[in-house]
């Protein structure tokens, strides 16, 4: 189960000190061992930044005992700590003293990118064979004649071997996959063409013949597996980005056993019938039923409701729902595979499948090019044969044909601009998982957001601290310090600084409020049906948001009236993406009153409200059938399925792992301006996209003919792929520059901010 | 010719020494990461256990 994405946590960081540590069960639980009684764990810290960081927590953990070592990861914001021993050493609490936050994230036995490093040892590889054919094929060029041309092209050939048995074996497994399946893409003319052009070259230099093509085969794979590098290494770099942001999960609860005896169990061996101890803070692992204790819940990530839910024995509670204020005794009605975020799991694979039809432009182009260049170089075969009769000629000229037509610059012009696009987008927070889904953004006409946690922070906003006396305020304040619901959190931001009222004593009562004692007066703050015993309890339902009170002795003193306050810029941004030709709608699992005076604020013309997350799905396929391409931006458990279910989707840092996971674009700020800025980035991209095709056609137009005459030598070949490559890479360096609002290049305040965004929604 | 004989063998030999060489540290995990060996070089080591 993960779905413990920051709540209430984030309100206000004065929690620091009552926010739960992951218990040593649970380190144990996600610790791996490396043989010889020595286990590692690794902890993601979001907020390292600097060199100072590296060197406070590496020496700080080294000094703790049985620690054996810590190293510091700067690049992936992670720290690995061996230790040994039966006892985990309290490293969480050290590096919490230092003033950084610690999470656990799941150990993976198989942590190192395999792909990464085999695509970069073939870099490496092509790189070399590459520089080193050149050289000679240079000498070649300039006049090298008989035997000493001969021994050059022997060597190539001999060098060329490696770099297209490793490097090239990245082209020729995706080749052969994709005809295995009836499928064309890139890689088959490129594999094509590398062989061939191989083969012919051997055969020249067996014969003594004057032209080889070792340079322009070896070169072309070392130009394309940059190109892919660089594609993967933007995908990898989202992807630990996103999962650096994973909050430490209800990976285990805290099980009460007939006898008495307590069990930390891990989620999967929950059953039902099983009692749980769920103390304040913690996630709710599995569905089940209050036997004992009452207590807050904050349901904002499963259902969207804004207004945390008090409840009391008997009732039924659902999983990822976090306890916010008392401890609960709760019985286990279903195991976790059969609780609410496995069913949302269930809701999204069903959901998914839309996307799966969106084919990338680079393999809808790559289905007609590919047939187009064999068929020429078959065509400029047979005319030769006509022609002349000479096959030897014949076959050496089809095959110059598809080495010119090789798709150099064709197979850049998509990853090249996706790169660099997602650079930018990068630069300002927001991760892109894959190329395609700037492919499928650029081409959205519907935006529809969610409200709770999108369009709104999830977190009240205290809307009439001005009309409060101000040293009321300060002692609701301090009261209000005590405790982790999200009212209490509005209102401890208030607190004067320094002059901290003491109480002889504060008592939490879940459900209902805080109670302090001082100097015989006794201050209550919460439900004003409880805190106001005193007074007339009529005005309940009318103020909207469940009436917040402050008595003294059961005389109320003070109201505090709570909106949801609304994410920074969010009305910007709703009018930024109605100037661009999107229409902009809402649903929510909210109340429609809630939803009607976001709108209002907002200037959102549609919403629909109290929606279950299998509504929201209806509504996008809705749209959908309508013809509309929908993008879907939403936070909680319950748009999970709708997130997939879009055609393309966007998820806050703050949104849940799975709804993290299921989001095509995930925004690290607050400000909601990152949607139109990432709507902005990939149309540009997608034209630079199609200007890079129309290059390579036109290239391949002009070189195209003159191969097919007979005409093409090697340096020419070499001097024609070259040209064209870096033609679209320059084209696609536009997209770095474009724009009037072109935000700030990274910067170090930039990146500072960035790390910000990820430390305080961790 | 001869000096050729001599030549390419060694520009290869050369060529394949910086190649092992970084297949060797990327294999050690010299380029895991890139961003705290920039920011390492400014920590003093003061004590040698480090």
């Amino acid at each position: 189960m993960s779905c413990c994405a920051p709540g209430a946590e984030m309100a206000l960081d004065v929690s620091s000190t009552t926010s739960v540590l992951p218990s040593s069960e649970e380190i144990r639980l996600a610790s791996r061992s490396l043989g010889d009684d020595l286990r590692q764990t690794d902890l993601s810290v979001p907020t390292v930044h600097c060199a100072a960081c590296i060197q406070t927590i590496e020496t700080a953990l080294g000094k703790l005992e049985r620690v054996e070592g810590a190293r510091v990861n700067l690049s992936t914001k992670r720290v690995s700590v061996r230790w040994r021993g039966d006892e985990v050493p309290p490293f969480v609490a050290a590096i919490g003293r230092l003033g950084y936050q610690a999470h656990l994230f799941a150990p993976e036995a198989d942590a190192k990118d395999r792909t990464l490093s085999e695509l970069i040892r073939a870099v490496a590889v092509a790189g070399f064979a590459a520089g080193n054919i050149m050289l000679l094929s240079v000498s070649v060029w300039s006049g090298a004649e008989g035997a000493t041309r001969d021994l050059f092209h022997w060597v190539s050939a001999l060098i060329a071997i490696p770099a297209l048995a490793f490097a090239g074996g990245i082209f020729f497994r995706s080749a052969w996959n994709a005809l295995r399946h009836g499928r064309m893409n890139m890689d088959v003319p490129i594999a094509v063409g590398v062989s061939l052009a191989y083969a012919m070259s051997l055969y020249e230099t067996i014969n003594h013949g004057d032209h080889a093509y070792f340079d322009a085969s070896v070169s072309l794979l070392f130009f394309l597996l940059i190109g892919r590098t660089l594609d993967h290494v933007m995908r990898e770099r989202a992807r630990t980005a996103v999962k650096g942001l994973s909050q430490l999960a209800a990976r285990g609860a805290m099980v009460l056993r007939s006898d008495g005896a307590r069990d930390y169990l891990p989620v999967g061996d929950i059953e039902p019938g099983m009692l749980l101890l769920i103390a304040a803070g913690e996630r709710i692992p599995v569905d089940g039923k209050i036997v004992q204790g009452a207590s807050d819940l904050d349901c904002s990530l499963v259902s969207g409701e804004s207004t945390p839910k008090t409840v009391a024995s008997g009732e039924r509670v659902q999983a990822g729902t976090l306890n916010l204020t008392g401890s609960l005794t709760i019985e286990a009605t279903a195991a976790a595979k059969d609780s609410f975020l496995a069913e949302m799991v269930r809701l999204m694979e069903a959901a998914e499948g839309g996307r799966a039809h969106y084919r990338r432009i680079a393999d809808r182009v790559s289905t007609l090019y590919a047939p187009v260049v064999h068929l020429t170089a078959f065509v400029t075969f047979l005319g030769w044969m006509a022609a002349t009769g000479d096959w030897h000629r014949a076959i050496t000229i089809a095959i110059a044909v598809l080495i010119i037509t090789c798709p150099c610059a064709l197979g850049l012009a998509v990853p090249i601009v996706q790169v660099v696009a997602a650079r930018r987008l990068f630069e300002n927070g927001i991760m892109v998982k894959n190329g395609s889904a700037l492919e499928r953004l650029a081409t959205i006409d519907t935006a529809v957001f969610d409200k709770t946690g999108t369009l709104t922070l999830g977190q009240p906003r205290l809307v009439n601290a001005s009309s409060i006396d101000p040293a009321t305020l300060a002692i609701a304040a301090d009261m209000a310090a005590h405790s982790r619901h999200p009212f209490s959190k509005a209102i401890a931001g208030f607190a004067s600084p320094g002059g901290q009222q003491k109480f002889d004593a504060v008592a939490e009562y879940p459900g209902f409020g805080i109670e302090a004692a001082d100097a015989g007066a006794i201050w209550r703050l919460g439900r004003r049906g409880w805190a106001g015993w005193k007074a007339r309890t009529g005005g309940e339902g009318k103020h909207g948001y469940g009436g917040t009170v402050l008595t003294k002795d059961g005389i109320i003193v003070a109201t505090f009236d709570f909106e949801d306050a609304l994410r920074a810029d969010a009305r910007a941004a709703v009018e930024r993406l109605n100037d661009v030709g999107v229409s902009v709608q809402m649903l929510s699992g909210d109340t429609a009153g809630a939803c009607a005076e976001v709108s209002k604020i907002l200037g959102v013309g549609d919403f629909v409200a109290c929606l279950l997350p299998s509504g929201k799905v209806e509504c996008i396929e809705t749209l959908a059938k309508d013809g509309h391409k929908v993008l879907m931006v939403g936070d909680g458990l319950n748009d999970t399925p709708a997130l997939s279910a879009a055609h393309v989707s966007i998820a806050p840092a703050t949104a849940a792992d799975i709804g993290r996971n299921a989001a095509d674009f995930v925004f690290l700020r607050e400000s909601l301006l990152a949607v139109p800025l990432a709507l902005d980035v990939s149309r540009k991209a997608g034209r630079l996209i199609r200007q890079n095709i129309a290059i390579a056609i036109v290239y391949n137009a002009v070189a195209v003919p003159i191969a097919i005459l007979g005409h093409v030598t090697p340096l020419i070949a070499a001097i024609a792929m070259s040209a064209s490559s870096l033609l679209v890479i320059g084209n696609a360096l536009r997209l770095q520059g474009f724009g009037p609002h072109a935000p700030a290049r990274s910067t170090a305040a930039d990146r500072r901010a960035s790390f910000g965004a990820l430390a305080r929604s961790s | 010719m001869t000096t050729l004989v001599c030549l390419i063998p060694v520009a290869l030999f050369l060529g394949a020494l910086g190649l092992a060489g970084f297949l060797w540290a990327l294999r050690s995990g010299q380029y895991e990461d890139l961003d705290g060996a920039a920011e390492r070089i400014l920590i003093d080591r003061d004590d040698k256990s480090n």
